[in-house]
């Protein structure tokens, strides 16, 4: 079984959201979809500024086996990216919920993050996608 | 669940990750690919090749029998053990299969062929042996281990001790037997090595051996990233039973040489020799950031083409790609990428042989 965090929120298409202090949330793939997905040789991250809506699909993470969609988790608008995984993009496989982070967002309503899935949540989609 | 291999269990305790291949239950890395990738450009490492299926031919008109079977011809074979890699056509110039044939004595080959394509090709080969009173023997018995890397026959050699016969002083693309062993120097993945196949029982014992020296372990995700950028044609992909030889850069396989064999294929073959050959397949280099991938969409000044095989190259740091492409594309090109259109460049493979780049 991966490493699920209990801190941290979850969606079903395997991001995971962190709230920040400062009212933000910072954004990357869980440690499973990492492990599905094998090495990261491509990263492809959202401009900073451009507002989406939740689930839009606004970053690519590419392995050496496939492409994926990185979606919102919520509406917001995108305030940082991490460029470090652009150069680096085993980072995501390394340190999925460190240094490996996608983007931080701020959120349209913080109220959404409520409707996100909590560990449990997630270990269950995960449980169940792996029968 | 799918076929298993003789090593299968080994690949298991070995914590690699296993997925289904032509009906069979292969490793597709046992950790990271590219980690495995390096360690065959710069080391040695093994590969789980025993889904590959050998077939021994036999019958004193067995040379003649192969001459009309495969585009290329088995004729310029004289020393006992040399090998050719060819194409087997359909009627049609389509290819059936890419293999390799080595010739062992006048009246035995031994063909190596694809794991996907094993029912037809030994269903094709039954088809046209008995007028040549040649006997189709599969080896369901043997595993087959492929050591590659710069390092690899040293470290091949090592492990097996006297056991490895005559194979020492081998040349490129020949194979010798040592008592129950028949090695091999061919591969997949553009560096020197061998291709061992072994008696099932003793697959593991060997395998273990190659492990004590340090050979690692390697996935067939590896295998492909390693393929691709030798230049490799992967059946299937690169090349199908719609597709001849001529627009799939296997031209140097088909010996039109001499003009009076016979061959499957051959009227075809030389009409489009003759009509000029449509299209060519050629390697392309993103030159912007991204990652290739097959049926993306290429736009040449001659016209479109498509992408048959695509990856990033680990030993290049940039993706790359086989393509067919119209006849006479050179230079700069465009590939769509996920709706975008990226810059590449036509390049001749391979793009890594023996651990060098050879792009530019």
């Amino acid at each position: 079984m991966s490493n699920v965090p209990a801190e941290l929120k979850y969606t079903k298409t395997h991001e995971w959201v962190r709230a920040e202090s400062d009212g933000t949330v910072t954004v990357g793939i869980t440690e499973h979809a990492q492990d599905l997905l094998g090495d990261m040789v491509y990263v492809e991250l959202p401009e900073v500024g451009s507002v989406l809506k939740s689930d839009q699909d606004c970053a690519v993470v590419e392995s050496v086996k496939a492409a994926s969609d990185v979606y919102a988790p919520l509406a917001g608008e995108i305030v940082a990216v991490n460029e470090a995984v652009t150069d680096s993009p085993e980072l995501v496989n390394k340190e999925p919920y460190g240094d490996g982070w996608l983007f931080r967002m701020k959120p349209a309503n913080t109220s959404d993050l409520a409707g996100l899935l909590d560990a449990d949540g997630y270990a269950a989609v995960v449980a169940e996608e792996s029968h | 669940m799918g076929n298993r291999t003789p090593l299968y269990e080994a690949h298991v305790a070995l914590g690699a990750k296993m997925v289904d291949f032509a009906g069979w239950d292969m490793p597709i890395h046992y950790g990271s690919q590219i980690e495995e990738h390096h360690q065959v450009r710069r080391d040695a490492g093994m590969f789980d090749v025993s889904h590959m299926c050998v077939v021994d031919l036999r019958g004193a008109r067995v040379t003649d029998f192969l001459r009309y079977l495969l585009a290329n011809d088995v004729a310029r074979l004289t020393v006992p053990g040399k090998a050719i890699y060819s194409c087997m056509l359909n009627e049609r110039g389509g290819v059936i299969d890419d293999l390799i044939v080595y010739y062992m004595t006048p009246v035995w080959f031994r063909m190596v062929v694809n794991a996907g394509t094993r029912n037809k090709d030994i269903a094709w080969l039954r088809r046209q042996a008995p007028s040549f009173d040649v006997e189709v023997d599969v080896q369901e018995d043997l595993a087959m281990i492929a050591v590659q890397g710069p390092n690899a026959r040293a470290k091949a050699q090592a492990a097996l001790g006297a056991r490895i016969g005559a194979a020492p002083q081998l040349p490129r693309f020949a194979a010798v037997e040592s008592g129950k062993l028949f090695i091999a120097r061919t591969g997949y993945t553009g560096e020197d090595g061998y291709e061992i196949m072994v008696p099932a029982e003793q697959a593991e014992e060997l395998w273990n051996e190659l492990y004590a020296q340090e050979v690692k372990p390697c996935g067939l995700g590896a295998r492909d990233t390693l393929r691709l950028e030798a230049g490799m044609n992967l059946y299937g992909q690169d090349m199908d039973e719609d597709t001849t030889p001529l627009v799939s850069g296997l031209t140097w396989t088909v010996a039109f040489e001499p003009q009076d064999r016979d061959f499957i294929g051959r009227p075809v073959l030389e009409a489009q020799h003759s009509a000029g050959v449509p299209q060519q397949l050629v390697g392309l280099v993103l030159e912007d950031k991204g990652v290739l991938r097959s049926h993306q969409q290429v736009y040449t000044a001659q016209g479109e083409g498509e992408i048959t095989s695509g990856t990033f190259a680990p030993s290049l740091g940039r993706a790359v790609a086989l393509a067919r492409v119209p006849a006479g594309a050179v230079g700069e090109c465009e590939v769509d990428v996920r709706g975008k259109r990226l810059k590449a460049r036509v390049v001749k493979p391979p793009f890594v042989r023996n651990g060098q780049s050879c792009i530019d």
